[in-house]
């Protein structure tokens, strides 16, 4: 059950639940075993809630190597198919991959009108990738992390997408587009206009710049949030159910992970739709 | 749940694989996709020609038939209008040829007829003359008696 037997239930939990952070430790700081970090600080892994004191400037190694990983395999498999890809009948890869770029295609073309080379292969990696990292929810939760104790290494989330660092990474990529592309494609007096002088009407400029604002600011929020939030309560269920007795946990597992295939493809979707039609909204004049 | 700089390692693996996928990944896929569709399209088009063709020669081939039956029927009701032709024409000159037959025949009869009468005529007159000579056992002037014979032989 548990990757290291001494532990409680919510040790297990939190362990489950704590990224394997690289990070620098201050001076002075009192470690986990009790010992104290020298002169001039140190660049460690954090164990138990020393990522807290790490601050910014520290990396979850685990959300990295996994996200990079997944993505890395994500244009190996769709290069592989591209570099094949012939006009005559395809082949089973190319089919597969065929089918996901024609049913990104069609999205795309549904909610975004304007020309834009970008949008498209954008909204396919979204897909495909937060499909991918909300995918690694599927292995059982303490396959991959007890592997890594065993090997040495003290914490393992193999689930990016419940990192929230992985997730707002992501949308906040997407606000720097929505604000790249409603200055140079509407212009800066036009998207000024428009949070300052609507919904109000131009008496109202600082009451228009609050509405807009918060409306602005919420969509990177929301967006990174809601694909955090889902994978992170699905993961913790995965956690809860690996809590009962082995031989009871397929009764709950099970229908679970046949109902979370539903919700990683949905969250997936739902990235990429939505940044499609944030971009979409960014590229619009009035 | 600590921010920390994943989030900027993330963004850049972000735009790294979008700008990627944008080179590398959707060009090819889409082209073969549009490609495929246009030799679909093309497919079907050449299809519906060809079918397009094969009624039209289906058509024709029908009325070169019905052509070709109507020519025939003309040609064999030529032919036995023709033939009746040749048939009449053929009735008629061999009518004439029995009629001319017949008249030479018939010239030819009354000839050997008439050249049968003379030598007949001849010789009675001269069995004549015999008999009236045998009958007066005397001679008698043939000269005296030529005008009477003849105008015996001519009565016969």
């Amino acid at each position: 059950m548990a990757a290291e037997g001494a532990l409680t239930t919510s040790g297990y939990i939190i362990h489950h639940l704590t990224n394997l952070t690289f990070g620098k430790l201050p001076e002075g700081f009192v470690r986990y075993d009790g010992s104290v970090v020298g002169e001039g600080g140190t660049w460690t892994i954090a164990h138990g809630n020393e990522a807290a004191t790490m601050g910014f400037w520290a990396i979850n190694l685990d959300s990295m190597l996994f996200s990079v990983g997944l993505g890395l395999f994500f244009i190996w498999l769709f290069r592989k198919a591209a570099t094949k890809a012939t006009a005559g009948v395809p082949g089973g890869l190319q089919n597969f991959v065929e089918s996901i770029v024609e049913f990104v295609d069609d999205n795309v073309k549904s909610s975004f009108h304007a020309r834009n080379q970008f949008v498209a292969p954008l909204a396919l990696t979204i897909f495909v990738w937060v499909f991918l990292m909300n995918l690694m929810d599927l292995i059982p939760v303490d396959w991959i992390p007890y592997l890594a104790t065993q090997l040495g290494v003290p914490y393992l989330k193999i689930v990016p997408s419940t990192d929230v660092n992985v997730t707002m990474g992501m949308s906040l990529s997407v606000f720097a587009l929505i604000l790249y592309y409603s200055l140079t494609v509407k212009g800066v007096g036009e998207f000024i206009g428009e949070l300052t002088l609507q919904p109000l009407g131009k008496y109202m400029i600082p009451a228009n710049l609050f509405l807009e604002g918060v409306n602005l600011l919420a969509k990177p929020v929301s967006l990174g949030l809601r694909l955090f939030g889902n994978m992170y309560a699905g993961e913790m269920i995965f956690i809860l159910i690996a809590l009962l007795p082995f031989w009871a946990q397929w009764i709950l597992s099970v229908p679970w992970a046949i109902f979370h295939i539903l919700v990683i493809t949905l969250q997936a979707f739902i990235f990429m739709v939505l940044t499609v039609v944030y971009l979409s909204m960014a590229h619009e004049s009035h | 749940m600590n921010i920390n700089a994943t989030i900027i390692g993330q963004a850049i693996a972000f735009f790294f694989f979008a700008w990627f996928c944008m080179k590398f990944v959707w060009p090819p896929v889409t082209a073969a996709l549009r490609e495929r569709q246009k030799k679909i399209a093309d497919g079907l088009d050449a299809a519906e020609r060809a079918s397009r063709d094969l009624e039209l020669a289906k058509e024709k081939a029908t009325q070169a038939l019905r052509e070709g039956k109507e020519q025939a029927a003309t040609i064999i009701e030529q032919a036995n209008k023709r033939a009746s032709q040749i048939v009449d024409e053929a009735k008629d000159a061999a009518l004439a040829e029995g009629d001319r037959l017949k008249a030479a025949a018939k010239a030819e009869i009354e000839q050997e007829v008439n050249r049968a009468r003379e030598a007949l005529r001849a010789q009675v007159a001269a069995l004549a003359v015999a008999g009236a000579e045998k009958i007066l056992q005397k001679s008698v002037d043939k000269e005296a008696q030529a005008e009477l014979v003849e105008k015996l032989a001519a009565e016969l």
